[in-house]
């Protein structure tokens, strides 16, 4: 009996998990094919970690409030690059650089973010496609103002360093060596041995913690067994003498790789915030409308208010999240910093095994893990396969969507699964949602 | 403080030329409960949209008359409005939301919450969920309208008596509420869960808060009601204290005409027929509607009721062998057993079902009536179809000859045959249910709840079409049902289900008193009773 129960639970497990376990195979298999270092792998890892994780957190809450994957995150991004082209207009720079950069963004994303879910409250059912198209949109008003207008008698600014020759219109590549790059990644720094170490060492006194109150309230503990060996093989992994040497030698000029202490802990202040978010008051409204319009209406929620809180929320973290993004990449290409932004932050927790109607945390945390794991190998896995670079990066494309488009499938596939007993609501919303997804794995 | 808590004077509506509601007046005092009678359509739901301030009434032209309510003009402009001045509503369709728990549910919008360090920056609405205290609301509010439910327990797993009531203690919950509006309560309840509903609206009442009660079952409104308001075709048609009221005289002031319940005849004994339909030791694992093995035969010709109250399982059975839950067992038609948890087998042999759950199983909501009456047909039977070579199409002109005689048929009021099923009144979706159930032209039909939550006259018509089917086509026809005195109307037998079991198969012409203790799980000594066994 208790056996059975270990098992159905372990099943259960990995069958709501089968995307990121298809994933990761993939990843396992492209790795060992291309002979890239796993020191080497971790090193580009933990950047785009640092990077990357703010972005796809900041698509849950929009998710909780039934909007589905919030493509207009790429208006955040604008707001934030926005934010950044000032910062560098006024010269600013270290650290004040940095805290103006987020300041200046917070009205602009707050703005764009509130006219984003106006429109959105006008496409009811068709969030996704139209947020997609809103962000095209945005890209052309974007263009304008820094191509045409700036440096116009419009906006009658003068910088040499910032406009292009002509003196109309932003460069197209604005370096920020002087004004925010790594101004946040360099407040605390610690040796990633050290980074990674702790954090298997906190994953397994975690899970260990959790399969012995399983134990107690007699639930089934195979889940909680395994996430604790994975973090043990972490830990493990890390301290390989190969890996370990790797790691303590692939630092700027032979020194231990350097881990962003303080960008990690923004991620997981975000982290905590989702989580805290939804035990408010405010969070648990935002699920009511998620759940049903109708009856939230009839509670006295105002729905569409709501749906722009969630948005802008979200507008804003991404506005933030692109900043973390850009002050570790460096430079910022003016005009495409922002282009896939959404893209690829929905291609990651789709990844990480969230669907348009249920997101969390963990699902984003995993999704970019994932997901860049296998944008690092697989070109050079293809290079190795086909003796060719171009066809490594085609061989990335190919397989990273490829497998995304799978794992949307197999969302579906479960969806029709579990419909079978339930009927109704889930056959009832508008599939509307998974056209933007689909969208997202063919491009 | 005024006499009435609310007073609707001389209230007038119309939609684009069509004159809905005329000069209606209602006066409702604290602590007295008014009763809101009227069949689909005779405005009673305009009549509350008008009260609930809603947008569909501003956007069409606003209303002609006063709405006063504790002496004041309203000003109710949204349902939010409306919940602030204290006037609650319980809805005919649940307003309840299936991932939450019962608490959650209960204190929708109104959560009790501790401040924390981010609702001392960003304000009240970060404020920290106080689970506990919500808790400890939600199961004294439970308590009052005498309902004994899992506050903890998510509601999707319910069965939908207990949903009735957990809108109810939403409502009860509020503070400050003056007027309650119920909208149809009963209608989904078993009997007794309806009892148990009417001693807690009374409670609520000798509290003083004004109840307006909108139903289509008379007896309970002489039974709970002070005073009793009728709506016909948007006119008032009467204005009367209870001890005036029979049910005959509401019934007839309601509709116009006299219920005749003799047309359906004596019931038959059809035991000399040849066995039709013969379950033997059916499980159904249908959550809230368990069937734990029942065995019984059906005759050739009868109408075959199967009573009982809700969540003993008698809904199940039709669920069952129509491959809608999982089943187990055997059930055999006409000689050869059935392939159990296969709809389309099922079908393909001549059974067909009218579902209860008529939004969710049965209808396609945002289809056209013809598509709905046709759909079935065309899956399961290949009909209404044009077959060019490999090509195969609607036959569009033969559906809407098929759907046009079906609207005559059944007296379907709806603009036309390409009117959307789900912008139908209940008692026309359920005719639209029927339709395509009897397009299949079944052998046997299954009828689940025929007459939930709709009114008199589509009732009748229901009952009516069900029988003429049954007596003039030599259709089988087995019905399921919560509604005692429809089986005993229309059935020849009925099978009585307790606690997933047969608990005694009956002649419709036995005293209810017998009725009452089978359904309340009481064993008939009857020697031979046929399949009563446990």
């Amino acid at each position: 009996m208790q056996k059975g129960k270990e098992r159905a639970a372990f099943m259960d497990f990995i069958f709501r998990n089968k995307v990121a376990i298809l994933f990761s195979i993939v990843s396992l298999l492209c790795l060992y094919v291309s002979g890239i270092q796993v020191s080497f792998l971790i090193k580009e890892l933990l950047t785009r970690l640092a990077r990357n994780s703010f972005l796809v957190l900041a698509l849950i809450i929009p998710v909780i409030a039934g909007m589905g994957m919030n493509f207009s995150i790429v208006i955040g991004a604008m707001s934030a690059q926005a934010a950044i082209i000032m910062v560098t207009y006024f010269k600013l720079s270290g650290i004040v650089a940095l805290i103006a950069t987020f300041v200046l963004a917070l009205p602009l994303s707050v703005f764009f973010g509130w006219l984003t879910g106006k429109v959105l409250n006008r496409a009811v059912g068709q969030e996704m496609i139209t947020g997609m198209m809103l962000g095209y949109f945005a890209n052309g008003i974007y263009q304008m103002i820094f191509l045409v207008l700036v440096g116009s008698a419009i906006i009658p600014i003068v910088d040499p360093d910032l406009l292009l020759s002509t003196g109309v219109g932003v460069r197209n590549s604005i370096d920020l060596t002087n004004t925010i790059k790594y101004t946040m990644d360099n407040i605390i720094q610690v040796p990633a041995v050290w980074f990674l170490v702790a954090l298997g060492a906190f994953g397994i006194f975690w899970f260990v913690r959790k399969a012995l109150m399983a134990k107690k309230k007699g639930e089934a503990m195979s889940v909680h067994i395994f996430m604790a060996a994975m973090s043990a093989a972490l830990v493990a992994v890390v301290l390989m003498p190969g890996v370990y040497y790797g790691l303590m030698t692939s630092g700027a000029g032979k020194t231990p790789l350097q881990v962003p202490l303080f960008t990690f802990f923004m991620i997981f202040l975000l982290f905590l915030f989702n989580g805290f978010f939804l035990k408010t008051r405010l969070g648990q409204n935002l699920r009511t409308v998620g759940n049903s319009r109708q009856v939230a209406n009839s509670a006295g929620i105002n729905v569409d208010k709501m749906r722009i809180t969630a948005i802008v929320i979200s507008t804003v973290l991404a506005a933030w999240g692109q900043i973390i993004y850009l002050q570790n990449v460096g430079t910022l290409q003016t005009m495409t910093s922002h282009e896939s932004v959404g893209l690829y932050a929905v291609a990651a927790i789709v990844v990480g095994g969230a669907s348009v109607k249920k997101a969390t945390n963990a699902q984003a945390i995993i999704g970019v893990v994932l997901f860049h794991t296998l944008f690092i190998v697989s070109p050079q896995a293809g290079q190795a396969l086909f003796n060719n670079a171009q066809l490594g990066e085609f061989f990335r494309v190919f397989l990273s969507y490829g497998v995304i488009a799978l794992a949307l499938a197999l969302h579906a596939w479960e969806r029709i699964k579990k419909g079978k007993g339930e009927e109704g609501a889930e056959a009832q919303l508008p599939p509307a949602g998974e056209d933007g997804a689909k969208a997202a794995s063919e491009s | 403080m005024s006499e009435y808590v609310l007073e609707m004077l001389n209230i007038s509506k119309e939609y684009s030329g069509n004159q809905v509601l005329k000069d209606v007046t209602i006066k409702v005092k604290p602590g007295e409960i008014h009763a809101l009678l009227g069949e689909n359509g005779a405005g009673k739901s305009t009549l509350m949209n008008i009260l609930f301030g809603m947008p569909v009434i501003s956007s069409t032209g606003g209303f002609g008359g006063r709405v006063i309510i504790d002496g004041e003009e309203s000003k109710i402009k949204s349902p939010n409005d409306a919940i602030h001045a204290g006037i609650g509503m319980v809805h005919q369709e649940f307003m309840l939301i299936p991932g939450f728990t019962v608490t959650e549910n209960i204190k929708l919008n109104r959560e009790i919450t501790r401040p924390n360090m981010a609702s001392r920056i960003f304000g009240k609405s970060m404020e920290t969920l106080d689970v506990d205290a919500m808790t400890k609301d939600a199961e004294a509010a439970l308590k009052k309208v005498g309902m004994d439910i899992d506050a903890y327990a998510e509601v999707a797993g319910l069965p939908v008596g207990h949903m009735q009531f957990i809108e109810i203690a939403r409502e009860v919950d509020k503070r400050g509420i003056k007027l309650l509006v119920f909208d149809e309560p009963t209608a989904v309840l078993t009997e007794q869960e309806a009892a148990t509903l009417i001693k807690a609206m009374k409670e609520l009442a000798s509290e003083g808060i004004a109840i307006l009660f909108i139903t289509h079952r008379l007896d309970e409104v002489i039974e709970a009601a002070d005073n009793i308001t009728i709506l016909r075709d948007g006119v008032q048609v009467a204005n009367l204290p209870v001890a005036e009221a029979t049910v005959a005289k509401l019934a007839e002031l309601m509709i116009g005409r006299e219920v005749d319940r003799s047309a359906m005849g004596e019931p038959r004994d059809l035991s000399n027929e040849e066995v039709v339909l013969s379950l033997k030791n059916l499980t159904v694992d249908m959550p809230g509607e368990e069937v734990k093995g029942v065995s019984f035969d059906v005759y050739k010709g009868e109408i075959f009721g199967i009573g009982g109250l809700a969540g003993q399982g008698k809904l199940g059975i039709p669920n069952g062998i129509m491959g809608m839950y999982h089943a187990d067992g055997e059930v055999v038609f006409e000689g050869e057993p059935i392939e159990l948890n296969n709809t389309k087998k099922a079908l393909s042999r001549g059974l067909a079902f009218v579902s209860e759950d008529r939004r969710g199983v049965g209808l396609l909501l945002e289809e056209s009536i013809e598509d709905n009456i046709v759909f079935t047909a065309m899956q399961a039977k290949n009909e209404f179809l044009l077959k060019f070579g490999p090509i195969t199409l609607k036959d569009s002109g033969k559906i809407r000859r098929h759907a046009n005689d079906m609207i005559n048929l059944l007296d379907i009021r709806c603009t036309g045959a390409t009117q959307y099923a789900g912008r139908l009144s209940g008692g026309n979706q359920q005719k639209v249910c029927v339709a395509k159930a009897i397009t299949l032209g079944p052998k046997l039909l299954f009828v689940s709840e025929p007459t939930r939550g709709i009114d008199i006259g589509a009732k009748k018509l229901v009952l009516d079409f069900l029988t003429k089917l049954n007596r003039e086509e030599g259709v089988t026809v087995v019905m399921v049902s919560s509604e005692l005195v429809e089986l005993k109307t229309v059935c020849d037998r009925i099978a009585i289900v307790s606690e997933g079991k047969v608990n005694a198969i009956m002649k419709p012409t036995d005293s209810d008193v017998d009725f009452g203790l089978a359904m309340s799980g009481y064993k008939k000594n009857k020697g031979g009773a046929e399949d009563g066994k446990a």
